[in-house]
């Protein structure tokens, strides 16, 4: 079954790109194990071969890169110095006890603040974990190196040096939420880096993930994030993504994630930020009872472009899928949700419900929308709905009609509206926080 | 054809496709293989002007710098274009005058189909039964047109696209490929530089048109591909019901149509285009069967008209085809209701494109796709809220239903709204026939081929009960006949 289908795209690879490469730490650092740097540059031979997708390409028809191609960026940004001080330690209003800090896509320990969090618990950076020959992490960083993708992840395949490691052991649980704070900081030349995650949870496992970004500049920068996860047998993660970079930041976010039988994959993403943003989620349910919920709300106005991608892979039978998102337009914003749920032959008895609504405030604003269903077995119980359009008139009035001023009855109108979504985040200390966002959003707008 | 005990068998096979027969008369074609000698063949065959053998020139050319598309879920082998005859006529020197110059084999043929193409055999039928002009097309040319005279009476042509070239010239240049132009895609530009005939309806303003049009296309010489081409105008406050069918004889190998069907309404006119096809499917290995590349797009160019597509697709190996409307008057209403039936080995992907470019334009999409067997049925579909729809609204529902576990049904619709007063709603689900259902039949006492075709019928009537009446009878017997061996 070809789901998760290698992308060729037409598109050119940008000749500064490629010069950035051959020039950066990906290509000439000396310590790299030969296997890996092997990996990099056939990556970076593909990637030149592939270039940046551009919108012919089915999965780019809604999202350009043509400004990204354009950005003089700077692929090997000089170190920045953040200091502790300067980062908001209050993310969202919650102080962290667990935090792991990126600054341009490079781990800073000096930064983080990593209790003790249980027997054989990894939380670390991809360099670290790498240079400890850890087995687990090798393993799987090699699988998923061999694996086709899009352009990006190739892209990000042949830059990989740094990003974070997560692994939970059999049978052990995490309470507290591991913070992931990921920090953009502007430069002369807007900086891009490509930070490499990977999440492993064993059997039985229960770990929460928050993971913000944000910028530290009013400028541009270019992040392209890859995250590989791996659920484990009955393990349960759940990631809580906030995505509130800088105004004219370029943030490209790719989850891919492997769900053994009754494993559980929880993950709501949250975006405010970024001229263009993109999280794509790719989820593959390999064992049996396996079940992923994938949830989003966005707010986006200005000239921002907001856009939510998912591939569910029902690989194997009695699989279940959720997907919620919900979106919020204003100025000239656009946005775009592309959902496909892929149900394999023989995967019988799968549910797969997708649900996507988009709500406009401006004339100018405008939202695209293709929800894909792709069934090879029969019994199954897929559904998907899309809607889009403005805030209901009737209900408007209704709150008009009982003394409730036209802007305060509009905000209550949006805010109810993503509560759907908001309401289904698993972490319950993070609904507040998110909905005080949407209300502070709504607060800024000018007009009615 | 003698009876002979082979018969028998064929007989057996006849049962499954029921219009699997072929007719043995004598055709005319054109050289096999596609060139611009083929074309200036065709257009001298049919005496046209000047200008149509040089947009059909102008055509060809530009097909011959496409390429073949290959976004569709469907596969098949590369087809040679130049293995086919372009042109297919049965030989008559002159066109028939009158039916009864019409090659007596031809008219039995259509007995066989069962279209009520004698007059008099319509109107010695019950007082008050609707009356139905038929425009038969046998392979690529129009045979004859009932009913005519009382068209003409009203003002109504309908005719051959032929003969129109040929009588109202003026009518088909201002109109032809102004929907779909000659550089639409692949198949359309193929069919503009070759179409042989098809049917041509003008409406003038005002009329409502006294009766059901219909035409009948059947597709009957070997390795013949059939490209016709139909035009319907509907001028202001006009109304009109237009009706197509489809039939083929049974081939092992693969024969290609590739149709163009343009619709045009002006302010407050109406056309209703309703599809019935049931071109030969090939056998259940997949074998033989119609490419069914159809392109097919109404422009509702004034205000408040509107154009319905209704189609109950249940043949051809493979089905391409994705009926439109482009909303360019305000309050303009697009509607598209369509049954797609998958069996054995067939492959259907098929929906809509609403392009609301109007105010107050408003869109209905009624999807119901089965698919049966080891079939691949995809629904595909563009819902586009243009800047100006102000007030614009759609809502779409596809639903699918699988038979047995071997089977596709893939829905991949496009919603693209630029104007936040549009309302855009879509809903779409998939699943099986639930074992309640079943068992609800089976324990009244129905077999379960009937229970199965009871259910689908139920599953489709929302779009069944929007054909004509006299041909939602025959299309619910369509969706038993097509699905019988499905279960068990």
């Amino acid at each position: 079954m070809p789901d998760l289908i290698p992308i060729s795209s037409p598109g050119a690879a940008p000749a500064d790109w490629l010069a950035g490469w051959r020039t950066g730490p990906a290509a000439t650092a000396s310590e790299t194990p030969e296997w890996l740097q092997s990996a990099r540059s056939a990556a970076a031979g593909n990637f030149e071969r592939m270039g940046l997708p551009s919108r012919r390409v089915e999965d780019w028809r809604y999202t350009s890169l043509a400004s990204l191609a354009e950005q003089n960026l700077d692929w090997s940004p000089p170190s920045v110095d953040v200091t502790r001080e300067s980062l908001p330690a209050l993310v969202f209003g919650r102080e962290a006890d667990c935090r792991l800090v990126l600054v341009n896509g490079e781990v800073r320990p000096n930064l983080s603040s990593i209790p003790n969090l249980g027997d054989g618990v990894v939380l670390t950076s991809l360099s670290n974990a790498l240079g400890e020959d850890d087995d687990r992490v090798l393993r799987f960083l090699r699988q998923r190196l061999a694996e086709d993708g899009s352009s990006l992840k190739i892209l990000n395949d042949s830059w990989l040096l740094d990003g974070y490691v997560l692994i939970v052991p059999d049978d052990t649980t995490i309470d507290m939420p591991i913070e992931i704070l990921s920090v953009g900081t502007g430069g002369v030349r807007p900086p891009a880096y490509q930070p490499r995650n990977l999440v492993i949870a064993g059997r039985r496992s229960h770990v929460t993930i928050v993971e913000y970004h944000i910028g530290l500049c009013i400028g541009s920068y270019f992040a392209n994030i890859v995250t590989d996860i791996d659920v484990g047998p009955e393990a349960i993660v759940r990631h809580c993504k906030v995505q509130d970079e800088s105004k004219e930041a370029i943030h490209l976010a790719l989850y891919s994630a492997r769900l053994d039988s009754s494993a559980q994959l929880d993950s709501f993403s949250f975006t405010l930020g970024s001229r263009i943003s993109r999280n794509e989620l790719r989820v593959r349910l390999e064992g049996l009872g396996a079940y992923c919920r994938l949830n989003g709300a966005y707010l986006v106005r200005e000239n921002q472009h907001c856009d939510h991608t998912s591939v569910v892979s029902h690989a194997s039978p009695e699989t279940s899928s959720d997907q919620l998102y919900k979106g919020v337009l204003d100025g000239q914003a656009s946005g775009v949700y592309q959902g496909k749920v892929v149900v394999h032959a023989d995967a019988q008895k799968v549910e797969a419900h997708q649900m996507s609504r988009a709500l406009l405030l401006s004339e100018t604003s405008e939202v695209s929308t293709k929800p894909e269903l792709k069934i090879h077995a029969d019994d199954v119980q897929c559904s998907h709905g899309a809607t889009a359009g403005e805030l209901d008139a009737e209900a408007l009035f209704y709150l008009r009609s009982r003394g409730i001023p036209e802007i305060r009855a509009r905000q209550l109108l949006v805010e109810a509206f993503l509560n759907e979504a908001i309401d289904a985040v698993a972490l319950a200390g993070m609904r507040l926080p998110l909905e005080q966002n949407v209300v502070r959003w709504m607060a800024e707008r000018s007009g009615p | 054809m003698a009876a002979t005990a082979e018969s028998v068998a064929q007989v057996e096979e006849i049962r499954k496709y029921k219009h699997g027969w072929e007719t043995d008369i004598e055709m005319e074609t054109a050289p096999k293989g596609l060139s611009e000698d083929t074309i200036r063949f065709i257009s001298a065959k049919k005496e046209e002007p000047d200008w149509m053998l040089g947009w059909r020139l102008k055509a060809y050319r530009h097909w011959l710098t496409m390429e073949e598309p290959t976004w569709a879920m469907v596969d098949y082998p590369t087809i040679d274009f130049q293995d086919i005859y372009y042109y297919a006529a049965p030989k008559t020197t002159e066109g028939p005058k009158s039916l009864d110059e019409v090659d007596p084999e031809l008219l039995r043929t259509y007995e066989k189909l069962g279209i009520p193409l004698k007059e008099q055999e319509v109107l010695a039928g019950v007082q008050g039964a609707p009356k139905v002009a038929v425009d038969a097309v046998f392979d690529s040319v129009s045979v004859a047109t009932t009913f005519k005279k009382e068209l003409e009476s009203h003002g109504v042509i309908f005719c051959p696209i032929s003969e129109a070239l040929k009588e109202h010239p003026e009518l088909v240049r201002k109109y032809l490929g102004t929907v779909v132009p000659y550089t639409d895609n692949f198949y359309a530009t193929l069919n503009s530089a070759v179409f042989s005939d098809g049917s041509f309806v003008y409406i003038p303003p005002g009329v409502r048109c006294p009766m059901e049009l219909s035409t009948y296309f059947r597709m009957n010489a070997k390795e013949s591909g059939q490209f016709e081409r139909t035009l319907v105008i509907a001028d202001e406050g006009s109304y009109v019901s237009y009706l197509e069918g489809c039939t083929a004889p049974m081939r092992d190998e693969n024969q290609l149509h590739a149709a163009v069907v343009e619709l045009i309404t002006m302010d407050d006119a109406e056309i209703k285009y309703s599809t019935v096809q049931n071109w030969y499917p090939g056998d259940e290995n997949g074998k033989g069967g119609i490419y069914n590349f159809v392109t097919k797009r109404g422009a509702c160019r004034g205000d408040n008209s509107k154009i319905r597509w209704t189609q109950v697709e249940t043949g051809s190996a493979i089905t391409w085809k994705y009926p439109s409307c482009i909303l360019q008057g305000d309050n303009s209403v697009g509607d598209f209701y369509s049954v797609a039936i998958a069996n054995n080995a067939q492959q259907a992907d098929t929906g809509t494109k609403m392009i609301h470019l109007g105010k107050g334009t408003r869109s209905r999409i009624i999807s119901k796709g089965i698919s049966a067997g080891k079939a691949q049925n995809t629904y595909r579909g563009l819902v586009r809220m243009g800047p100006k729809a102000l007030n614009g609204r759609n809502f779409t529902q596809c639903d699918s239903l699988l038979i047995g576990d071997r089977c596709g049904a893939h829905t991949i619709p496009y919603i693209e709204s630029k104007n936040r007063t549009a309302k855009v709603e879509h809903e779409a689900t998939t699943s099986r026939i639930s074992e309640d259902q079943m068992f609800y039949c089976r324990q009244r006492g129905i077999g379960e081929e009937d229970a199965v075709a009871l259910i689908v019928n139920g599953f489709c009537k929302e779009v069944l009960q929007e054909l004509p009446m006299e041909f939602a009878v025959e299309a619910q017997k369509l969706v038993g006949i097509s699905l019988e061996g499905s279960v068990g």
